[in-house]
C-alpha cells in the first residue's frame, strides 16, 4: 500500500491474505467506505470461482498409474533409455540371431516330456520367426478388442486382461533381446507394446467409459497396431523370402 | 506407514518397489493439480506420468529434509507448465464454447441469473474456463496454484521459477481477466 488507499492489486492479495501490510490494508478497509466497495468488487469475483469438479477416478487408480509408470522406469537417478520410435522396424539378421539365441535358451531349459530329434538352424529360425510373429498377432488381437469396444459404455475386459498378462512375459524377453542386439527401433516398439500390456495385464477387470476411452486414445496415438502391422509384415517377409526348395527341406526337418 | 523420507532413501537404495508408494501416496494429488492445470483429463493423466518419471529421475536431488509432496508438486506444476506450452493450439480447440456452440451466436457475457446464485450456476463455470482460456499459460499457472492450491506467493515463485513481484502480477493480472468476464453477471464494474 504505497499510497493513502491501497491499489487493486493489493485488494486481491489482501483477499488470499498475501498483501504485505495485510493489517494496515486491513484497518483502511475498516474506514474507508470506496476502498471497502472496491475490495468488495474484488471479493464477489475471488469468490465466484468455485473448485471445477474433477473427473471421478476408480479405486484402481494408483494401481493404473503405476502400472502405466513402471516399464518406463530404469534406475532410480539415471535416465531411462527411452529411445522414440523413428528408426525402420526391421528385423535384422543380428537381431534375429539373439532372439534365436533366447527363444532356444527358453526352449531347452524347459523340460521336454519326449525327446524330439534334432533340429536344423534354418528350422529354428522358422520357429523363431513364426513365435514372435505369433506373439504380434495375439497382441493385436489384444488391442484391437480394446480399441474396438464401445467407448461409451462400461468394458469388462477380463478375458484381454488375462491374455495380455500370457504375452507380457514374452515380450520382455523380446525386448530384452532387442535391446542387447543394439536394434534400439524395434526395442522402443516392443517397450511401447509391453507398456499397454502391462496397463491392460495388472488393470482392473472393469473400466469405465472415461478409462476405456483414455486407453484406446493412448493406443492410436502410439499407433500401436501400425508398429505391430509393420515387424509383423517383416516377420513374414523373412518366411516367405526362403525359396521352395528350402521350403520343402525345413518341413522334412520338422 | 513408512515417512516419504524413508521411502525415498530406500528407493535410492535400488528399491524401484518403494516407488510404488510414493506413487500411490501422492497421485491422486498430483492428478488433481494437472487437471486443475491443463482442464483436461487425456493431458493431466500425461502430466501424472510425466511428473513420476521426472521425480524418479531427479530422486538424487531430492534434498532429505524436505517435503517430498511438495516437491512433486512443483515437479506437477512444471510438467502441466511445459504440456500447455507445448500443447496451446489443442488447448484453444478442446475449450467448451459457451452454451454449447460459438457459431449459435450467443453472447458469453450476456446477463447472468440472479446474483445469490452466482458462486453455483453452471455459467458461472462457463464464464470462468473461458476466462482461463484467455489466460496467458503463466497467469493460469499462477492463479490455479494460489486459488485452488493454496499454495503461498513463495511457493508459486519457486514452483514457476518467477520472483515475488512476477508472481503476484500474474495472479492479478489473471484475476483482472476473471473479473472482466464475471463483471455483469456479478453486478460489479468490470
Amino acid at each position: 500500500m504505497t499510497g493513502l488507499h491501497p491499489s487493486d492489486e493489493d485488494l486481491v492479495l489482501h483477499f488470499y491474505e498475501e498483501a504485505r501490510e495485510g493489517a494496515a490494508i486491513g484497518d483502511h478497509l475498516a474506514s474507508c467506505a470506496d476502498c471497502r466497495r472496491r475490495f468488495e468488487a474484488w471479493q464477489v469475483t475471488l469468490e465466484a470461482v468455485v473448485d471445477e469438479p474433477l473427473p471421478e477416478k476408480g479405486p484402481h487408480y494408483e494401481a493404473a498409474v503405476w502400472a502405466r509408470l513402471q516399464p518406463r522406469l530404469g534406475r532410480p537417478g539415471r535416465a531411462h533409455p527411452w529411445a522414440r520410435f523413428g528408426r525402420p522396424l526391421i528385423l535384422s539378421g543380428a537381431l534375429a540371431a539373439a532372439l534365436a539365441a533366447a527363444f532356444w535358451a527358453g526352449r531347452t531349459l524347459a523340460p521336454r516330456s519326449v525327446p524330439g530329434p534334432p533340429l536344423t538352424a534354418s528350422a529354428r529360425e522358422r520357429i523363431l520367426l513364426l513365435a514372435v510373429g505369433d506373439h504380434l498377432e495375439r497382441s493385436r488381437l489384444v488391442l484391437l478388442d480394446v480399441v474396438n469396444a464401445d467407448p461409451h459404455a462400461p468394458f469388462n475386459l477380463s478375458s484381454q486382461r488375462s491374455a495380455a498378462g500370457q504375452l507380457v512375459a514374452a515380450s520382455r524377453l523380446y525386448r530384452q533381446t532387442a535391446q542387447r542386439a543394439g536394434e534400439v527401433g524395434v526395442a522402443s516398439f516392443l517397450e511401447d507394446l509391453e507398456r499397454i500390456l502391462v496397463e491392460i495385464a495388472d488393470g482392473p477387470d472393469r473400466l469405465s467409459p472415461p478409462e476405456a476411452g483414455a486407453l484406446q486414445q493412448r493406443i492410436e496415438r502410439q499407433g500401436m497396431l501400425f508398429k505391430i502391422r509393420v515387424i509383423g509384415t517383416q516377420v513374414e517377409g523373412g518366411e516367405r523370402l526362403r525359396p521352395d526348395h528350402q521350403r520343402g527341406r525345413v518341413d522334412a526337418d520338422l | 506407514m513408512d515417512e516419504d523420507d524413508d521411502v525415498v532413501a530406500r528407493v535410492r537404495a535400488g528399491d524401484q518397489e518403494g516407488f510404488r508408494i510414493l506413487v500411490e501416496r501422492h497421485s491422486r494429488s498430483v492428478f488433481r493439480l494437472a487437471y486443475r492445470m491443463t482442464r483436461n483429463e487425456l493431458d493431466a493423466e500425461d502430466v501424472v506420468q510425466e511428473s513420476f518419471l521426472r521425480a524418479y529421475r531427479r530422486l538424487e536431488q531430492f534434498e532429505a529434509r524436505a517435503n517430498f509432496g511438495s516437491w512433486l508438486y512443483r515437479i506437477t506444476a512444471n510438467c502441466a507448465l511445459d504440456l500447455l506450452r507445448s500443447r496451446r493450439r489443442r488447448e484453444r480447440d478442446e475449450q467448451p464454447s459457451l452454451g454449447g456452440a460459438e457459431g449459435e451466436g450467443k453472447d458469453p457475457l450476456a446477463p447472468d441469473p440472479a446474483p445469490d446464485r452466482l458462486a453455483m450456476s453452471a455459467e458461472v463455470r462457463r464464464r470462468v474456463t473461458a476466462a482461463m482460456a484467455r489466460m496467458s499459460t503463466k497467469e493460469r499457472s499462477a492463479f490455479v496454484l494460489r486459488h485452488f492450491e493454496g499454495m503461498s506467493i513463495a511457493e508459486i515463485g519457486r514452483a514457476l521459477q518467477l520472483d515475488e513481484g512476477a508472481t503476484k502480477q500474474s495472479i492479478f493480472r489473471a484475476v483482472r481477466k476473471l473479473r472482466v468476464v464475471l463483471a455483469p453477471a456479478a453486478g460489479v464494474q468490470p
